[in-house]
């Protein structure tokens, strides 16, 4: 058995090495484009790849947000475990070094968050639905997004607690159908 | 009458025969610099009660009880050892960022709160790991400002 384990563990390790030799030649174009992606950001224009990374979290955070609008908790089970691998592939490189470590702690936080809506009652899903907003208006302080966000808010959840949407109107997701326009729009992203 | 004695040998000799099957024992007698009660300044009865009531599940080393030697509680505690860590370990605390512990933090209240750690499996054999309201409530109080200065 161990010996076996052993023997897979060296060919896997051979396979990999394999792998990173191969992987090589091709660092130096990465760094080109790494460059090419820092220059972009100067001007203000990100590459489409950075926006859709951002991009793809956000449609899939509306998703959840709206699922929890619509009391729905199989649905943002399935989102959330959406959101969180989402979240795990978001690829922070092209970011500056500080950027990239808030990003990660960002990811980090919000990945566990989702995995948890993936298996919770809606109370819970709920909860850190509050979380996972602050973390993806964090985000997108950062990654910036094409469309226009709104900041929305609702003083009666928990001491006060936002979330974003691609509209002013207010429809509730920490509520639900019990007071579906309870909450205001604060702020205009973007 | 016959098959029952079958029954009952095989259940022995099943039950003896898993007593030899290893469990992961979470032990460690050094308490790493990370750990929660040595960044923050904790007051000692709620070290004490962190060191009661949580400790068991969700750090490196766990008082085991006797019983847990002998299986299948030692497969069940085992696991819920592993879950209790990956969710919040006390030794690695100062390893977060200040946003997961931030959120950490926010999850210890929300879960004393509902009364939803301890475990009742665990404070139903752990009589002293239970929250008194006022422990509850110091506790919170406590996560609480700690959260706010994070």
């Amino acid at each position: 058995m161990t010996v076996g384990i052993l023997v897979m563990t060296l060919t896997l390790t051979a396979i990999s090495c394999k792998d990173g030799k191969k992987d090589e030649p091709a660092a130096p174009m990465s760094n080109e484009m790494y460059q090419e992606s820092m220059d972009d950001k100067d001007d203000m224009a990100m590459s489409d790849n950075q926006d859709a990374k951002a991009e793809a979290i956000l449609k899939d955070y509306f998703n959840l947000k709206d699922a929890l609008v619509g009391d729905d908790n199989d649905k943002a089970k399935e989102l959330g475990a959406t959101l969180a691998s989402t979240f795990g592939n978001f690829d922070a490189s092209s970011y500056s070094d500080s950027e990239q470590q808030e990003l990660k702690d960002i990811m980090e936080d919000a990945t566990e968050h989702a995995e948890h809506i993936s298996e919770s009652d809606i109370a819970h899903q709920r909860e850190h639905f509050k979380i996972i907003s602050k973390d993806v208006t964090d985000m997108v302080a950062i990654t910036g997004t094409e469309n226009t966000l709104y900041q929305l808010f609702c003083p009666m959840y928990d001491g006060g607690s936002n979330w974003l949407s691609m509209s002013k109107d207010v429809k509730n997701p920490y509520y639900g159908s019990k007071m579906l326009t309870c909450g205001e729009m604060q702020k205009e992203i973007n | 009458m016959k098959i029952l004695k079958i029954i009952a040998i095989i259940a022995l000799v099943g039950f003896v025969g898993i007593q030899f099957i290893p469990t992961e024992r979470n032990q460690s007698y050094t308490v790493p610099e990370t750990d929660f009660m040595l960044v923050h300044n904790v007051p000692e009865t709620i070290q004490k009660k962190l060191q009661v009531s949580c400790y068991d599940c969700h750090s490196n080393n766990t008082q085991y009880p006797w019983y847990n030697k002998i299986q299948p509680a030692a497969w069940f505690l085992e696991d819920h050892i592993k879950e209790g860590k990956a969710e919040l370990n006390f030794n690695e605390w100062d390893s977060l960022s200040s946003r997961r512990k931030s959120s950490k933090l926010r999850s210890i209240i929300k879960q004393i709160e509902s009364g939803e750690m301890p475990l009742d499996s665990y404070t139903l054999i752990h009589k002293d790991a239970k929250f008194s309201e006022a422990e509850a409530e110091e506790l919170i109080n406590f996560i609480t400002q700690l959260k706010d200065s994070l």
